[in-house]
């Protein structure tokens, strides 16, 4: 478990920052939450590793933090996209996409010969 | 500047820690909680919600972790945390915390405040255009290497010179200024007009001297010091214009020089007039020295080209004049006129300072190194918990970086102190002369310097015990009451520290006896003169009678008569210069000898009838001057034995006659011989001179000597009070006692200071080094309670115990002094320049440095020794 890949660290940053895009204004729950959904349960994410990321985007600015409270009158931290975010979104989201399209031209039978 | 911002938040993350950590307990409490409604909402009984939620969240401590690690730097937020255990460390044990610091400290305190005058005298570059371009000129004959030049000869080696872009001269000399309260002698300099820009310095106010400003048909200018001008006009901004009236003569003041300027040959001359060569018939004569040259070298010339070519030139004009018969000429570096003096004993005092440091290093070092050894179990407990190395040992590193800061800040401001103490230890007449010492100041150089010394401390007192402390394998520290050889060896290592203590201290306390030694004999030579209880000053007679000869003399008798009548008054003498100050020489011939037009050089001073009396000198033949020796008389003269001796070997001089070399001068009769009188500086060897009558050949700027029964301090005002009731119009100036003078003359103050720097460095050596021997010996007694215990137990007596311990100190003392002695040899020949009357290796202060240190380190292992054999056996055994 302690040496995740990196790919893997930054696919969580990227599904944050999608979900809080989709979302607009969203607590940490909320969001892991929405990632399983999402993902059709098919992901499992420990909770407790969100906190790191969401720190390190946030220090990095693409996201900001603010406690609110939630619709269930909770006090929770919500967090939520910035400028910054946003674009920093778009290009790992095209990135993401042009890697995933060469290694599925990669994998797929007729691949090889091509 | 994504990963910039990061870093920066992170930083900022160190600050509120605290704060972050239970930001993070509520984050993931309240997502919990909301976990737990969601769980409840879809059914599930409370505890399996809650047990639900848990298992979601997954382990919190390896998030909190992964987040803490991310929020801030963790590297630096161990050393924050190693940074507080250290501080509380050294905390928890103060006495060694202020022992440490404090030696250290004073290490520092002392080798930074030395090399502050380092850099003010040595480093720092004088304050004129491209310094090291200038240089003095000197001529040279036998009496005097560095004598000043004639006017003629000046504008002939200006004329032939090949080697300079410029050439200048000056003179040092005191102008009779008229003020409100009447008459003052004030410190001033003549120089040539292109003086200012040979130097490369421009007036901060107004201009400089034009070309041609220094010819005789030039109205009168003087430029000011800065000092002058805030002192005397109160920094006036409307002074350029107005008149100063020097010597009777009113100038325009044309210029003000700026605050940082000096120039140490002229001392703090406050007026810089141009020199006219009407105003000094001296200037006229080719055989009159009174002026310093100064020179800037054209572009690659050397200064060793330029004294050749010097040297050249006054070959050619001694073929040239008769009257230069003997003369060369010198080119040395401005630098080393104006420093070259001071250099050795700064080279000596930094070296001082220097061994004091690591004295004090290697001291601290052995206190920490025994801390660490006691520290062994807590280091093995910690390895074995999982720390590691690096971490260990950054654990020693952060403690010797705060002890080091702490003694840093304490040696820096310590420093500070020290050298404002020091200058105000040198006195303003020395000051005068070493005006570069005005800079003085922690500066980024002399900063810097304390930042390497504390750097090179800090790495020694960090690398030492870690090095230790990894030396042996650390699984040896668990073991119980380990045995083990870390404490033998470190006793060895501490014993060869200790003697390398001892050595330094030894070398320090040779050095610090042989100054002082040098200092007990250079004020204990005879000068030929009782120099206690004579006040002494000068005065300069009112400019109106300055060409009367005959009111000159009926002056200078009233003020000895109304000075003689005084209470408490037992004799006053005249002389146109004091002894110890060496001065003016004259050329003579001996009737009767042959003569080939040499020059006979000897020194020459007028003096009265009551001077040689009031001295105190030794009369060996003939008498001394009277009253009556007057211009109606034949010439008198006085010789010393130096001139006795070398002029009139075998012969009886009494009764002979002595001419100056001119041809037309008369021949005057030598009265009487006087036993050499130190006229010249202390630790030169005595000139033969010539006393002439004061009253046949009398001067209206001279000396006076006054014998007194009382205290010749109090008599001072005195002096000039009932000077001035006779006539205002007399200027009197430098009153001092004789002893003060041949105490602050070059020779005695710079051998005196660096003889109390030195031995100020060697007692705390001394000190510094007993404590050291102490620490290593309790050390061992400590560690051999037992052993003695046993000894004891079976019948050895107190004395047995005695002898075991001091016979190990023993040997450690005799090394270091032996090793010592050695060191010291060689470095006394660095001290070659200051000693005066002993030889490097003079043995007697080896042998009183040996005794004095022996003692004090035996008295040092005394005291452990005592308790080790008032051990009670039976506790000893029991012991662990």
């Amino acid at each position: 478990m302690d040496d995740k890949p990196d790919v893997w660290q930054g696919t969580l940053a990227l599904m944050v920052l999608k979900t809080l895009e989709t979302m607009g204004e969203q607590h940490g729950y909320g969001i892991a939450r929405r990632i399983e959904q999402t993902s059709g349960n098919l992901l499992s994410l420990n909770y407790g590793t969100l906190y790191p990321a969401l720190l390190k985007l946030e220090q990095e600015g693409s996201i900001a933090s603010e406690w609110g409270l939630s619709e269930n009158k909770r006090k929770a931290k919500f967090y939520r996209l910035t400028r910054a975010g946003r674009k920093q979104l778009e290009k790992e989201a095209r990135d993401w996409r042009q890697a995933t399209a060469i290694l599925a031209r990669f994998l797929s039978p007729s691949g090889g010969a091509a | 500047m994504k990963r910039m911002r990061a870093w920066m938040m992170r930083l900022a993350g160190l600050l509120r820690a605290a704060g972050r950590d239970r930001e993070l307990a509520d984050e993931v409490e309240s997502n919990l909680q909301m976990n737990i409604d969601d769980n409840l909402r879809s059914g599930m009984p409370p505890e399996q919600a809650r047990r639900n939620a848990l298992l979601k969240l997954g382990g919190v401590e390896p998030a909190k972790e992964a987040y803490r690690d991310r929020r801030s730097i963790p590297v630096l937020e161990n050393l924050l945390r190693d940074t507080r255990f250290a501080i509380r460390q050294l905390r928890k044990n103060p006495g060694f915390t202020c022992t440490a610091v404090l030696v250290l400290g004073l290490g520092l305190c002392a080798s930074v405040a030395i090399f502050a005058f380092v850099d003010a005298t040595l480093i720092k570059p004088l304050p004129y255009r491209d310094p090291g371009r200038l240089v003095g000129l000197f001529e040279t004959v036998q009496l005097c290497p560095r004598c000043p030049l004639s006017y003629p000869d000046y504008l002939d080696w200006k004329r032939l010179n090949k080697v300079f872009s410029a050439l200048d001269v000056f003179e040092g000399t005191g102008f009779t200024l008229r003020t409100g309260a009447g008459a003052e002698m004030v410190r001033s300099a003549s120089v040539t007009a292109g003086f200012f820009r040979t130097l490369g310095v421009a007036p901060m106010l107004g201009r400089d001297f034009r070309a041609g400003e220094d010819s005789p048909a030039a109205a009168p200018t003087v430029i000011l010091s800065y000092a002058a001008w805030q002192k005397r006009y109160g920094g006036d901004a409307a002074i350029l214009g107005k008149t100063a009236t020097l010597n009777g003569e009113a100038h325009v003041i044309v210029g003000v020089l700026p605050p940082d300027f000096h120039f140490a040959a002229t001392g703090e001359s406050e007026y810089w007039t141009a020199l006219h060569t009407n105003a000094n018939s001296c200037y006229k004569q080719r055989g009159c020295h009174s002026l310093h040259g100064l020179a800037r070298l054209r572009d690659g010339v050397s200064v060793q080209a330029a004294d050749a070519n010097i040297k050249l030139i006054a070959g050619e004009l001694e073929k040239q004049y008769p009257s230069n018969l003997g003369q060369g000429g010198s080119v040395i570096a401005l630098t080393e006129l104006e420093v070259g003096r001071i250099r050795p004993i700064l080279i000596v005092l930094l070296c001082g300072a220097g061994l004091l440091l690591l004295i004090a290093c290697v001291n601290v070092t052995s206190l920490v190194l025994v801390r660490a050894e006691s520290r062994r179990r807590e280091m093995a407990v910690r390895t074995a918990l999982g720390g590691s190395r690096a971490r260990l040992v950054s654990q020693f590193v952060t403690e010797a970086v705060v002890l080091v800061a702490a003694s840093g800040a304490l040696g820096l401001v310590s420093a500070r102190w020290l050298m404002r103490l020091l200058i105000s230890l040198i006195g303003p007449d020395q000051m005068a002369a070493m005006p570069f010492l005005n800079g003085l100041g922690l500066n980024l150089r002399v900063l810097a310097f304390a930042t390497a010394a504390a750097v090179a401390a800090a790495a020694l007192f960090s690398i030492t015990p870690a090095w230790r402390s990894f030396l042996p394998d650390l699984r040896e520290g668990l073991a119980e009451g380990s045995r083990g050889s870390a404490g033998t060896t470190w006793q060895r290592f501490g014993a060869k520290l200790v003697v390398l203590e001892l050595a330094i201290a030894v070398v320090l306390l040779v050095g610090a006896g042989l100054l002082g030694k040098s200092f007990y004999r250079l004020l204990h030579i005879d000068m030929g003169i009782q120099p206690e209880h004579l006040a002494t000053l000068q005065i300069a007679e009112p400019d109106s009678i300055h060409d009367d000869n005959a009111k000159v003399v009926a002056l200078t008798r009233e003020i000895t008569s109304r000075l003689a009548s005084l209470p408490g008054v037992q004799s006053v003498g005249i002389s146109s210069l004091l002894p110890v100050r060496g001065g003016n020489t004259m050329w003579i011939r001996v009737i009767g000898h042959p003569f080939h037009g040499e020059h006979n050089e000897v020194g020459y001073r007028q003096v009265s009838a009551g001077y040689f009396t009031t001295l105190g000198a030794k009369l060996l033949r003939g008498r001394y001057f009277s009253e009556a020796d007057d211009a109606s008389k034949p010439q008198v003269v006085i010789i010393d034995r130096a001139l006795a001796e070398k002029y009139f070997p075998g012969e009886d001089p009494v009764g002979k006659q002595i001419a100056y070399s001119g041809a037309s001068s008369t021949p005057m009769q030598v009265v009487g011989i006087v036993e050499d009188i130190k006229e010249g500086p202390l630790d030169e060897a005595t000139w033969p001179t010539l006393y002439v009558a004061f009253n046949q050949d009398p001067d209206d700027h001279f000396s006076l000597v006054v014998r007194t029964s009382k205290s010749e301090k109090a008599l001072l005002p005195t002096l000039a009070a009932a000077i001035h009731r006779l006539d205002p119009g007399i200027s009197t100036y430098e009153q001092r006692t004789m002893s003060d003078r041949i105490n602050s003359t070059p020779a005695a103050y710079l051998r005196r200071g660096s003889a109390w720097l030195v031995g100020g460095f060697a007692l705390l050596a001394l000190l510094l080094s007993a404590a050291g021997l102490y620490g290593v010996v309790a050390y061992s007694v400590g560690r051999r309670t037992r052993e003695i215990g046993v000894r004891m137990a079976l019948g050895a007596q107190p004395g047995a115990v005695y002898r075991l311990i001091l016979k190990e100190a023993a040997g450690l003392i005799a090394g270091g002094i032996a090793i010592g002695l050695v060191c010291s040899v060689a470095a006394a020949s660095l001290l070659r320049d200051l000693l005066f009357g002993v030889h490097a290796a003079d043995p007697e202060t080896m042998a009183a440095v040996a005794v004095l240190l022996g003692t004090a380190a035996l008295l040092a292992s005394y005291v452990p020794a005592r308790r080790a054999a008032s051990v009670n056996p039976v506790d000893a055994l029991r012991a662990e």
